[in-house]
């Protein structure tokens, strides 16, 4: 199914987790925060919470700035 | 030197001085420059990650030591209250159960457009409320308006960071006078409501004068990223901070017109 990351159309398995969405673009939950079509998704529910198709994703980190 | 820490909603900073993390050559001159300036708190932005080309796969906390530094999450680079509140929530959600200290507050930057980047004060306003709202405590990234920046306070504000000339400018403090005015009024009730000068910061002695009007604190980031030598520039300001806030407490000598001599009158040979 298609999901929107980052403003990038992508191609992932059906029911794929939070979790596994991180995990397929190699990025450590620790760092980052999530929000599902504009709702946070809590780090504790990365693997609970599962994508639907035409899903919009927003994976954020912290970067320098003043 | 006994000089009181700064304290900011529930946190209490070491240095009155706040240093940005961005613009720097490498992220070890950026962590070198931090130590350099003692400050004991960084601000950060919030950006979205890289889904591919993640280089080296380092991230800006890698080289921040949680122990030694306070994060302040901040809005910049959005124009909108909506935008704000939605960056501000997800810094918070990043500090949450992070192992970093600043998940509490937020510098609210709500911007008028990219040419100025002068803060847009009506939506830097309505995001206040809404932040203040849901629990956090703002720092809020205002013009020198001193009537805008009472506004900002009796809405919540937790600390009041006026801009001393535009972002990245190196202009200085354009108008000490309004800071003055802002001190005076902000302060009457409370003598240690925070005013943090934040933005437009030059040299050192941008900051001596910033902190011998009187404010409890310097932001700065250009200033030091952008210097010749960054590391030297990092000193200079801790120094500066340092040395104006002394001067301040001490209290300097009214201006007069004409000379008033140092030695004393009596006693001279050819008297």
């Amino acid at each position: 199914m298609e999901v929107v990351v980052n403003g990038e159309i992508k191609e992932v398995a059906d029911g794929t987790s939070v979790q596994e969405l991180l995990d397929q673009f190699q990025i450590k939950p620790v760092r980052v925060a999530v929000e599902r079509n504009r709702e946070i998704v809590t780090r504790k529910q990365f693997a609970n919470t599962r994508l639907a198709a035409g899903d919009n994703i927003e994976i954020v980190t912290f970067v320098g700035g003043g | 030197m006994n000089q009181r820490g700064l304290k900011i909603g529930s946190y209490t900073l070491s240095s009155r001085l706040i240093v940005g993390t961005g613009k720097y050559a490498s992220l070890e001159l950026m962590r070198d420059c931090h130590a350099a300036s003692g400050a004991n708190c960084v601000t950060v932005a919030v950006r979205r990650e890289r889904l591919v080309d993640k280089t080296s796969g380092r991230n800006i906390l890698d080289m921040i030591d949680p122990k030694k530094y306070i994060l302040l999450p901040n809005t910049a680079g959005c124009f909108t209250a909506e935008e704000a509140v939605r960056v501000a929530r997800l810094g918070r959600e990043m500090l949450t159960d992070s192992g970093f200290r600043g998940a509490e507050w937020v510098k609210l930057e709500c911007l008028g457009d990219t040419k100025t980047l002068l803060p847009e004060p009506v939506g830097t306003l309505e995001a206040l409320k809404i932040l203040v709202a849901d629990g956090f405590q703002v720092l809020v990234y205002c013009s020198d308006d001193v009537m805008l920046c009472k506004r900002l306070q009796e809405a919540g504000a937790a600390a009041i960071m006026p801009a001393g000339s535009p972002i990245g400018s190196g202009q200085g403090i354009l108008n000490p006078n309004a800071i003055r005015i802002i001190l005076e009024q902000l302060k009457e009730k409370n003598p240690d409501y925070p005013v943090i000068v934040d933005a437009g910061v030059g040299t050192a002695s941008d900051v001596s004068m910033a902190m011998e009007l009187g404010v409890d604190g310097v932001l700065l980031n250009t200033a030091i990223a952008g210097a010749k030598e960054p590391l030297k520039m990092a000193q200079a300001m801790g120094l500066a901070t340092e040395s104006g806030r002394l001067a301040f407490e001490a209290g300097r000598i009214p201006r007069k017109l004409y000379a008033t001599a140092s030695s004393p009158w009596e006693g001279r040979i050819n008297g």
